[in-house]
């Protein structure tokens, strides 16, 4: 399974120590909160709102250099727009990847 | 050239502030978690470049391009590729970058922004819709049982489509008159009035307040349509 690493963000970097620092602050503080509305709305079966936190997420997937990832956002993100969540395991699975990885950085 | 940054994503705007930090001579002024926030800004500013996310709670991109008067140059930033023809209808937006970015996307986006030469008019946004209109009549005459019944204009709530009917809704009264909407619009006076929704028009100093997707207007609960909601953003004297 492809796991987050730091490839995107060193890259745009461009050799900026204080960027990378200060953008995996960004990442830490603000993907939790976006993981947790996400579930929230999941679970209320406010799947349409699911579906825009699910885009949002998709850019986080990204930052953290899973390219796979990004486009099973994209195909989950259209299910929840029709109310459909099979990949819902999957992309939960990375999202578990995602907040350990940044939590062991 | 100086630009803005306006995503309700921190990481997108620490990221795109990054990127122009790359570029020589591209100051970024300020950045804003939400397009509302930006149209106070751009009151009172003038800004050569707007990166503009196009997914935003409050406002999308293409709702916040709809109240600009005279929009400067702008890049969408997305994680979405389904926008990219609805985008370019735009003459102002420029070039539609896909999240995440990268730096060479970036500098080429860089690139067609210094050489687009954008002409001063967008038709979308120009368009005098809402323009003060100097407006002599501040009241209209309507057949209401055979008798011409004066309405001054600014006593008016707001006028409601009612089949072949409409309501017209005053601080003393109502009254219920045989025409449509449209010609009792042809009528009002553009800089107090304005269309919310397909049967609805209300003055637009009547409003209490604005919740969402509707307005209250003395008791009435008003919905606004999607497609007349930046208009009436645009209209308010926001703090």
């Amino acid at each position: 399974m492809e796991q987050p690493n730091l490839e995107y963000i060193k890259e745009i970097a461009g050799g900026d120590p204080s960027f990378i620092d200060k953008l995996l602050e960004v990442v830490k503080n603000e993907l939790p909160g976006e993981i947790e509305l996400y579930k929230k709305n999941f679970n209320d079966s406010a799947f349409a709102k699911a579906a825009e936190n699910v885009h949002k997420l998709k850019h986080k997937l990204g930052i953290l250099g899973l390219s796979q990832g990004y486009e099973l956002a994209i195909e989950y993100e259209d299910e929840l727009k029709n109310g459909k969540y099979t990949l819902k395991n999957k992309f939960e699975s990375l999202l578990d990847s995602c907040i350990r990885f940044i939590n062991d950085l | 050239m100086n630009c803005i940054i306006i995503d309700d994503e921190a990481a997108a705007r620490a990221i795109m502030t990054h990127l122009c930090g790359q570029v020589e001579n591209l100051d970024v002024i300020e950045e804003f978690p939400n397009a509302l926030s930006a149209m106070k800004f751009l009151r009172k500013n003038d800004i050569d470049l707007i990166f503009l996310d196009l997914h935003m709670p409050d406002f999308s991109g293409f709702d916040f391009i709809e109240t600009l008067r005279n929009p400067p140059k702008i890049v969408l930033t997305t994680s979405d590729r389904n926008f990219a023809i609805e985008a370019f209808e735009y003459e102002c937006i420029v070039d539609y970058l896909l999240k995440p970015i990268t730096l060479p996307r970036f500098l080429k986006s860089i690139e067609k922004v210094q050489k687009k030469e954008l002409t001063p008019s967008i038709k979308k946004v120009e368009a005098p819709t809402s323009s003060p209109v100097s407006s002599p009549e501040k009241e209209m005459y309507v057949n209401i049982d055979r008798r011409l019944v004066k309405i001054e204009f600014e006593h008016i709530y707001l006028i409601e489509a009612k089949g072949d009917y409409v309501l017209i809704k005053t601080e003393n009264k109502n009254y219920t008159v045989h025409s449509t909407l449209k010609k009792i619009v042809e009528k009002l006076p553009e800089s107090i009035f304005l269309k919310v929704h397909r049967s609805y028009v209300i003055n637009i100093s009547k409003i209490i307040d604005i919740e969402d997707n509707s307005v209250l207007i003395e008791k009435n609960v008003i919905p606004i349509s999607r497609s007349n909601r930046p208009e009436l953003m645009r209209r308010l004297n926001l703090l």
